[in-house]
């Protein structure tokens, strides 16, 4: 297969960038799409012309390091990670614009690589449960419905890879911080911090500058791991319930 | 997998005569070491005794002993967050762009813990008893029982973080069987257990970055160990964003920089997974403990081109249901399968295994899986001349059980296999071939998880402590949080009790030495503006460790890498490209300085496997074996630990053996037929 | 914004009743528009509650409308570089028309008031004074008709997201069938509002509803 590839190339955090356009022949359809990336850098290297930066680790759609925007779609057009999507969903002679996640919470690095920082200091205003080591009580002391568990676990699956910023017109985090908020929030264990971990991560997710959420649905259905809208639902009402109880 | 144990004939156990020093000439043999913190007495008592034996630092004194953790996959967050917790100042590295993207995110299959839940009849000697057996005797008895007895603890402590574990409809805790045990006592949150873990304990991470405990540096990628007056005093780290070499100063520095299967290029590995922290301590003075010990998995998704990045492992209960095959003629190799009859089609591991068939272990399926494509029977896609995979074939479970049940037992990894292939495995035979999963070598540490540099504590699958030659499935997660959350905190309080230590001072030679190696390191893999790129280099470094140090070694074939990678890594540093500059994000910069510690490594595990002429766990010598083929341990000879001592650039390593006794569990050899 | 929305809804609801009084010709009509100034006594003044209402609907407005702007400009300023290329995957047109949508309200909002509360504006000229009549006479007007149309397609799009977005602001869409239900809920009072206020001035342009 040959493409035509749009690749956003910016130097470092400071200097502008711009789409450069390569052109990849030989591309097998078995190819992922990060492998059809390392190719190309494969290529641009014994061109003597500096390979094209991307985040990725594990390559098996759970890490969440990677993710692009392929024309236009975050992680393109299957619902999976980057590195999980394959040449196989592009037609052969097809042109893909690559470009790294927009979002000022998310400033660019260098080409595709941006820095989600800002996730990690969301979970630091509360998106744990206060335990310390050695002080849990047997794992069989609560009893967790399955079904409470089940829909833990489903939100829990979140992998942090910011697609959900990236596809949202808003720049809103808000599936995001509602896969957390709904995690723990429906878990016994979670229930004492409740109301001042929403409140906090909240706090924290707009002052980050993340947009406001308008339940426009991009997020959800950009997310590899198919979070749905109503853990935003749950984050409202967990937010409301707070601020009644004067948090 | 089965119970595959029994008792086998002692007389091949037998002594090995001396003339068969297979590495003679590449090793120096050194002193005999020995674990000398475990306490003695009763199996029960000594971890109780060590941490009651093991000193307090003073409360008070917290704020100013400080922690350096190199990772944050599961040994080094619980780590931290828990050093945190304690009152230290902890500083944590690692080099993705969060610390919850750790590799240990990754594993899919659960965590083992005696909770005895099930009442089943598991128990913490149980469980130590099958990590001993399952290692092939060639792991420590006190550590393995201080795992078994901590794991326990291990489950209520992510329960009580949030971790969502798989539950049953009474809302406590399910276990399932797994990894060839009798008993359930793994527990799982569906196919994401590593992931769920790990976020319980970067979030406990990040509460303590919240408290001012922690610091993390995160984008760090610890390319030097600085070493002071014989203790581990700092690190240098290169920031992955800046390019700036970093320096950073610790009263006890602990590596969790997980395992080093990418030597082999292709594994279930992270792209970034790396040997460099390990490396640098181990130049430092670390001694490496049984580096060839691999673990290999037989149920991975093969390699469709040359173009391969990284291997994919689906889950080995798949062999539960599905029939393994080649065909038998080398001609129909090419064929659609459903196009080859049933009678020319050989089902080896039923053929050679009757009484096991497709349920035989990991190292034998796997090693079967490369006699059959080296036997030119391979199917799939010819990469470099040779089909590599063989067919795992669903249609009579299919046939038998119907397609839902099935769908519902693997549909999830039959999506995962389709996405990746792009072929229905519902009607067509799914094709697999064995790929690294998990090295259970690693640096050298005492039953205080310290390593032979003072002040240098090494935690997770970094260490080479607890899975002997094999490790049990489920039991890397385990072994990882008993580390970070109940050992290595109560261990390295002893050692933190005699500090704070002396500042060290910035212009110290040793610091200077440090800064100035890595500098000239970098400055040299910028300038050899060579031809070839760096990922180049490392896929023949590993073709020639899978060629010769995979899963079936020979001394010929071993004497042979060692020359082929001493060659490849002279060519690496006059021919090496890296474009780009030092001073920013250089991906290329990064890979190359990870390559260069690869080759070092590669060669000595390869002479580890030269060294050891046995077959046991994941190690298997062909010159080791029974009259059929079976693996044969010799443990008169080879019943130790071999700790390799780095001597220099271009000396010969030195060997140390630490001899394992036994005095609970009686050695036996293992039998499949 | 989402309890102004739903004050909104309301509203549009109560209003677009009336407006269907058309139906019953001159006098059903002019009784409920002066029944609305009545509604109360003696209780409250002379068009006490509709002045109340009048006041809460002005405070909606002016919480709604900076709700949408200080969205709008957070908006802007998580993304101030665009995509190249951008696509959307699964949002309905309503939903990322909200502010364009709400901008078109808001103007036809003003022009509404001024044609028929405030301003009383006769195109043709005639009385002001009997609101039947000047209703007739608007909508009998080709253009004033399709504004008005114009209009009632953004409040069914404005409404076909908006309801749902209430609930989710709300917290009430906490499950997949809430979820479904509050969309259905949205189409269904796009539907009926929209359609409602659309058939008056539609019947008048084709003269079924005259003076
Ligand atoms: C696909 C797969 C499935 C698995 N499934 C299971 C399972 O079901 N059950 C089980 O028990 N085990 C399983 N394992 C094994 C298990 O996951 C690992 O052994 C274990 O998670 C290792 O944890 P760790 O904390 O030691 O290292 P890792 O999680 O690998 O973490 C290493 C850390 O070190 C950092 N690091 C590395 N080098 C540097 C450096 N130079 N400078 C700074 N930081 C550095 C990294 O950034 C990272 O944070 C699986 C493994 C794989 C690959
Ligand atoms: C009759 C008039 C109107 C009705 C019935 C109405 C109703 C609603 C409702 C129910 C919502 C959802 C609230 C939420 O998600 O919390 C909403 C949102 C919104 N409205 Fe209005 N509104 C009206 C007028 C306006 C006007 C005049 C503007 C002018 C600027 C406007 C702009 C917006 C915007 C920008 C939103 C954004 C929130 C989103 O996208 O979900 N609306 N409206
Ligand atoms: S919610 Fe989905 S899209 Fe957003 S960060 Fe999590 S996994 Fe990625
Ligand atoms: S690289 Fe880990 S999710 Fe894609």
């Amino acid at each position: 297969m040959k493409f035509t590839l749009n690749i956003w190339r910016q130097p470092d955090a400071v200097t502008a960038g711009k789409i450069h356009t390569y052109e990849l022949d030989e591309v097998s359809e078995d190819m992922s799409f990060l492998e059809m990336l390392d190719v190309l850098n494969e290529d641009l290297n014994a061109k003597g012309e500096e390979p094209v930066a991307f985040d990725s680790d594990c390559r098996e759609g759970i890490c969440g390091s990677c993710g692009l925007m392929i024309n236009g779609e975050a992680h393109g057009p299957e619902v999976t990670t980057t590195c999980q999507l394959h040449m196989r969903s592009f037609k052969d002679g097809d042109s893909i614009t690559i470009e790294p996640w927009r979002a000022d919470a998310f400033p660019v690095v260098k080409d595709l690589v941006v820095d989600r920082g800002a996730f990690d200091r969301i979970i630091q205003q509360g998106g744990y449960i206060s335990v310390n080591t050695g002080a849990a009580p047997d794992a069989h002391a609560t009893p967790v419905p399955k079904d409470k568990a089940d829909r833990a676990f489903d939100v829990a699956t979140c992998i942090s890879c910011g697609a959900c910023v990236a596809a949202c017109p808003n720049g809103s985090a808000s599936l995001f911080v509602g896969a957390k908020i709904t995690h723990l929030g429906e878990l016994p264990q979670g229930q004492a911090e409740r109301d001042t971990r929403v409140v906090n991560m909240v706090a924290q997710h707009d002052h980050e500058g993340f947009g406001g959420c308008t339940n426009i649905g991009e997020c959800t259905a950009a997310c590899p791991k198919e979070i749905p809208l109503d853990v935003i639902s749950r984050l409202n009402w967990d937010l409301h319930a707070a601020l009644r109880h004067g948090k | 997998m089965p119970d595959t144990t029994n008792t086998f004939d002692a007389s091949h156990t037998g002594r090995l005569d001396d003339e068969y020093d297979d590495a003679a000439g590449y090793y120096v043999d050194g002193d005999p070491i020995a674990d000398t913190k475990a306490p003695g007495g009763p199996l029960e008592e000594r971890w109780d005794t060590r941490q009651f034996e093991a000193r307090i630092a003073n409360p008070a004194n917290r704020r100013r002993l400080s922690v350096i953790v190199v990772g944050t996959g599961l040994a080094g967050a619980s780590a931290a967050a828990t050093l945190g917790e304690a009152g230290y100042v902890v500083k944590s590295f690692c080099y993705q762009d969060s610390p919850r993207r750790a590799h240990s995110i990754a594993a899919q299959g659960g965590i083992n813990a005696a909770k005895n839940y099930k009442g089943d009849g598991d128990s913490v000697f149980r469980l130590f008893y099958d990590t001993i057996k399952g290692g092939d005797y060639r792991a420590r008895e006190s550590n393995v029982y201080r795992l078994a007895q901590v794991s326990r603890n291990i489950i209520d402590q992510c329960v009580a973080q949030g971790v969502p574990f798989a539950r049953e409809y009474g809302g406590l805790l399910d276990n399932r069987s797994f990894g060839g045990v009798q008993v359930s006592r793994t527990f799982y949150a569906r196919g994401q257990t590593g992931q769920q873990l790990l976020i319980g304990a970067y979030q406990a991470l990040e509460r303590q970055v919240a408290a001012g405990t922690v610091k993390c540096y995160t984008r760090h990628e610890m390319v030097e160990l600085i070493v002071v007056d014989g203790r581990a005093r700092g690190i240098i780290v290169r920031d992955l964003v800046t390019g700036e070499i970093e320096t950073y100063f610790a009263d006890v520095v602990v590596l969790a920089n997980g395992g080093y299967g990418n030597v082999f290029f292709l594994s279930t590995n992270a792209m970034g997974s790396n040997v460099t922290a390990s490396w640098r301590a181990h130049r430092k003075g670390a001694y490496m403990a049984n580096p060839c010990y691999t673990q290999i998995h037989p149920t991975c998704i093969p390699v469709s081109g040359a173009h391969q990045s990284k291997l994919t492992l689906m889950s080995e209960s798949l062999r539960n249901d599905g029939r393994i095959w080649v065909p038998k003629n080398k001609a129909d190799c090419d064929k659609d399968p459903r196009d080859i009859p049933e009678e020319d089609r050989d089902y080896y591991l039923e053929r050679i295994y009757p009484a096991f068939g497709n349920l035989v272990p990991r190292d034998i399926a796997s090693r079967q899986a490369k006699n059959m494509c080296d036997e030119g029977r391979g199917v799939g896609p010819e990469v470099e001349g040779v089909r590599r995979g063989v067919y795992l074939d669903f249609e009579e479970a299919i046939g038998r059980l119907g397609r839902d049940a099935i769908e519902n037992k693997y549909g999830n990894l039959f999506d995962m296999y389709a996405r990746i292939t792009g072929e229905d495995p519902y009607s067509v035979p799914m094709r697999i071939y064995p790929a690294v999963h998990y090295v259970m070598g690693g640096l050298w540490v005492d039953y205080d998880l310290q390593s032979t540099i003072p002040g240098l504590f090494v935690t997770g699958e970094a260490n080479f402590s607890d899975h002997g030659a094999n490790r049990l499935g489920a039991s890397a997660l385990m072994q990882g949080l008993a580390d970070g959350y109940f050992v290595l905190p109560n261990t390295i309080r002893d050692y933190l009790a005699e500090g704070p230590f002396e500042k060290v001072a910035e212009d110290d030679p040793a610091v200077v030495e440090a800064q100035e190696s890595v500098r000239s390191r970098i400055h040299q893999l910028m300038n050899t503006n060579g031809t070839r790129s760096v990922d180049s280099y490392h896929r023949e470094l590993g073709n020639i460790m899978w060629e010769y140090c995979g899963m079936e070694r020979s001394a010929d074939g071993l004497k042979k890498a060692i020359d082929l990678i001493r060659t490849l890594k002279q060519d690496f540093w006059r021919n090496v490209k890296v474009l780009g500059a030092a001073e920013t994000m250089n991906q290329s910069l990064e890979r190359a300085g990870r390559v260069a510690d690869f080759f070092e490594l590669g060669e000595l595990m390869c002479l580890d496997a030269l060294n050891r002429r046995e077959s046991c766990g994941g190690h298997f010598r062909a010159e080791s074996q029974t009259e059929d083929g079976e693996a044969l341990r010799h443990d008169d000879t080879y019943a130790y630990v071999a700790a390799w001592e780095w001597a220099g650039a271009d000396e010969k390593p030195v060997l140390h053996k630490e001899n394992l006794t036994y005095e609970f569990v009686e050695m036996k050899q293992r039998s499949y037929k | 914004m989402a309890v102004s929305g739903l004050i909104f809804i309301g509203f549009v609801l109560t209003h677009m009743y009336g407006n269907l009084k058309a139906f019953g010709g001159h006098d059903s009509f002019n009784e409920y528009a002066h029944h609305l100034r009545e509604f109360g006594e003696p209780i409250l003044p002379h068009e006490g509650a509709l002045w109340i209402i009048r006041l809460a609907l002005i405070v909606s407005l002016v919480v709604h409308v900076a709700c949408a702007v200080a969205l709008w400009r957070r908006a802007a300023k998580a993304r101030s570089v665009k995509y190249v290329v951008k696509k959307s995957k699964a949002s309905s047109l309503s939903s990322r028309t909200m502010r364009w949508g709400g901008v078109t309200l808001l103007v036809f909002i003003v022009w509404h008031l001024l044609n028929f509360s405030i301003g009383k504006i006769n195109v043709q000229g005639g009385a002001t004074d009997d609101p039947y009549n000047l209703m007739v006479d608007s909508f009998d007007v080709w253009w004033l008709t399709a504004i008005y149309l114009v209009a009632m397609v953004a409040l069914g799009m404005h409404l076909h997201h908006g309801t749902f977005s209430a609930a989710q602001t709300l917290g009430l869409t906490n499950n997949d069938k809430a979820r479904r239900n509050a969309k259905a809920a949205g189409a269904l009072l796009a539907v009926v509002i929209a359609g409602g206020f659309s058939l008056v001035p539609i019947f008048v342009l084709a003269g079924v509803i005259t003076k």
